[in-house]
């Protein structure tokens, strides 16, 4: 560990696995990791035998031009693909095939790409609908409503709550988010994968499509989440800026290969990856 | 003229309470249709299917009774027993139940991610199996519907219209009796579906599956709990009808009025369906109630699909249904 805590330019973690970030964050051991992941679709092949891990408490990024695989390996990892080789351990344990909702209730919640928010629902609803997994009051108990559904209902609301005051967007509470700008929807669905108070979150392309000061918003909320609640965060982007600025580590992909892994500054200098980015002849 | 206008009304008022029933079978595919994009159409079929079965508990017949006694030469027919209505309801929710999960296990979960045409036509398939099902394990002659509903003329209704407005409306007990049990039926599937865990996910579901797989949710078994609501409804349809007109075959032809309904108020939204249906009944009973006599009569079956298709040319999205916005 120590070689890596060199890297990465700060003091080894208490605890002896991980470090601290030089702004005074705290990354712990690995939470989840992925062995040897090769992916195909038919005789394409979209991820080709990748390796990487994720560290409790920190921001870790994928990037790669269009087309690299960046959102299949988020979509093995949520569970909506399944990899033809390879493994996933998720704290400590080998994850057996699983589908998407039971990922979800290990604890391991998602944004996409081109927005899956409830069209038809309020923002408050959205949001509430992101703590299903943590909803325990069972058909019984909701019938008789008074009680423990009603109690449970409450307690829930006001974790919303406070999770639409973070992310300022009380004022639009009540709205159909098939109402809200762009912009806004992509928070709103940030808030829902929030909402289930997720071990890990995977945002895939939090930024697409926004405007400057809508990027700049979202990095800060980005930034905050994995300040304030300590949310392990895996984050896909194509767009090179935004993430050196964000991330402790960073994973490149091209070609559904992995070429290259480390600390931003690392990376950036890594001449595969310059090469990758500026599109300098593979040979 | 009053009493031109009071048998209007009369006419208008037995609309509103058939409209009730259609309403009853439009919110049965609705339902499906809103969480999983399947045009159930046995939809009818499973409302026969329920009431033949709760007739079928109720009075203590030996189901395949015909088929038993085919292979083995007995004489079977009948347990000997009589169910207390509550009882074989009860049982027979369960039945709806069983076959929700069955239909999740041997047809939806394979097809999932199919063309909407082949789950239509995988129902179509259903629909006709399920009918010979039904005739196979309860038989196919006509049987009596008795679970103690009241039947007749409200002498309750007519007496009190007939000193209010000196004309005694003519409302047939077993309809405001059906009214009431869908409008009990209706606000508790609203109250569900709007504050419960379950209803929630149920509406995420009928809103986008991605994103209702990201949040946790199992779409099997929100596949399963609509078709045993779907399962509810079609019992509660099938009981209603067939107090009304006997438990046979025509039974699942009332699939055919909840047609005009859905195009009405459209196929993915609940009060789409009962205002539909209420418009359709009402419809109905007044035009053939004015023009019927005019051109002889026996519009009742066709005014609605009439009425359904003008609408459709206006509002193709239907009453209340999504807009549908084409993006270019």
């Amino acid at each position: 560990m120590t070689s890596e805590a060199i890297t990465h330019g700060g003091a080894m973690n208490p605890e002896g696995d991980g470090w601290v970030t030089p702004d005074g964050r705290h990354i712990g051991p690995v939470v989840l990791e992925v062995k040897n992941i090769t992916l195909r679709f038919g005789g394409v092949t979209a991820i080709k035998d990748i390796s990487f891990d994720i560290r409790e408490g920190e921001i870790r990024a994928i990037i790669g031009p269009n087309g690299a695989g960046k959102s299949s390996m988020l979509n093995v990892i949520s569970g909506f693909y399944h990899p033809q080789e390879g493994e996933i351990w998720f704290r400590g344990q080998k994850r057996p095939p699983m589908k998407p909702f039971q990922v979800a209730r290990q604890g391991i919640a998602r944004t996409f790409q081109n927005i899956a928010l409830f069209k038809g629902m309020s923002v408050l609803d959205n949001i509430m609908t992101g703590r299903i997994t943590l909803m325990r009051s069972n058909m019984v108990d909701e019938a008789i409503w008074w009680g423990r559904a009603e109690r449970e209902e409450l307690a829930h609301r006001e974790a919303v709550e406070k999770i639409i005051d973070f992310l300022e967007i009380q004022h639009i509470r009540r709205t159909p988010v098939s109402r809200l700008p762009y912009g806004l929807q992509k928070r709103v669905e940030l808030a829902r994968a929030l909402a289930a108070e997720p071990k890990l979150l995977l945002l895939d392309e939090p930024m697409a499509g926004m405007n400057v000061e809508e990027k700049e918003d979202m990095s800060r909320f980005i930034l905050d989440v994995n300040d304030e609640f300590g949310t392990t965060i895996v984050l896909i982007e194509h767009d090179m800026g935004v993430v050196m600025d964000l991330s402790d580590r960073v994973v490149v992909m091209d070609y559904g290969k992995k070429i290259g892994d480390g600390p931003p500054d690392e990376v950036r200098n890594d001449p595969q990856v310059i090469a990758a980015y500026l599109g300098v002849s593979h040979e | 003229m009053p009493e031109q206008f009071y048998f209007a009304l009369e006419v208008a008022l037995n609309g509103l309470l058939t409209g009730v029933m259609y309403s009853l079978v439009a919110l049965g595919f609705v339902l499906i249709y809103k969480s999983s994009e399947i045009f159930n159409y046995a939809q009818g079929v499973m409302a026969l299917f329920a009431a033949l079965t709760l007739v079928g508990l109720q009075t203590g017949q030996v189901p395949f009774a015909e088929l038993i006694n085919a292979i083995f030469g007995t004489h079977l027919s009948h347990f000997g027993w009589q169910l207390p209505p509550l009882v074989a309801i009860v049982l027979t929710a369960a039945v709806m139940v069983l076959f929700a999960f069955l239909v999740e296990r041997l047809i939806l979960r394979h097809l999932v991610g199919q063309e909407p045409i082949i789950l239509f036509m995988a129902t179509i398939g259903l629909a006709y199996f399920l009918e010979g099902f039904g005739d196979l394990m309860w038989g196919s002659e006509i049987k009596k519907l008795d679970i103690g509903l009241p039947q007749g003329i409200s002498e309750t209704v007519e007496s009190l219209t007939g000193k209010w407005f000196g004309y005694g409306l003519f409302i047939d007990k077993l309809d405001i009796a059906a009214a009431v049990v869908a409008g009990i039926l209706v606000t508790v599937l609203t109250l569900f579906s709007q504050y419960t865990k379950q209803g929630r996910a149920l509406r995420a579901v009928a809103d986008d599956h991605q994103a209702a797989l990201s949040v946790g949710i199992s779409l099997r078994f929100i596949w399963v709990l609509v078709w045993s609501i779907a399962g509810f409804i079609a019992l509660v349809a099938g009981v209603m009808w067939g107090a009304k007109s006997g438990v046979q075959f025509s039974l699942s032809l009332i699939a055919l009025k909840a047609l005009p309904v859905l195009m009405l108020g459209g196929f993915t939204s609940i009060p789409g369906a009962i205002v539909g249906g209420l418009i359709i009944g009402v419809g109905e009973k007044l035009f053939e109630f004015w023009v019927g006599p005019l051109i002889g009569g026996a519009t009742e079956n066709w005014f609605a699909y009439v009425l359904a298709l003008i609408f459709l040319v206006f509002r193709p999205q239907g009453l209340f249904g999504e807009k549908i916005i084409e993006r270019v």
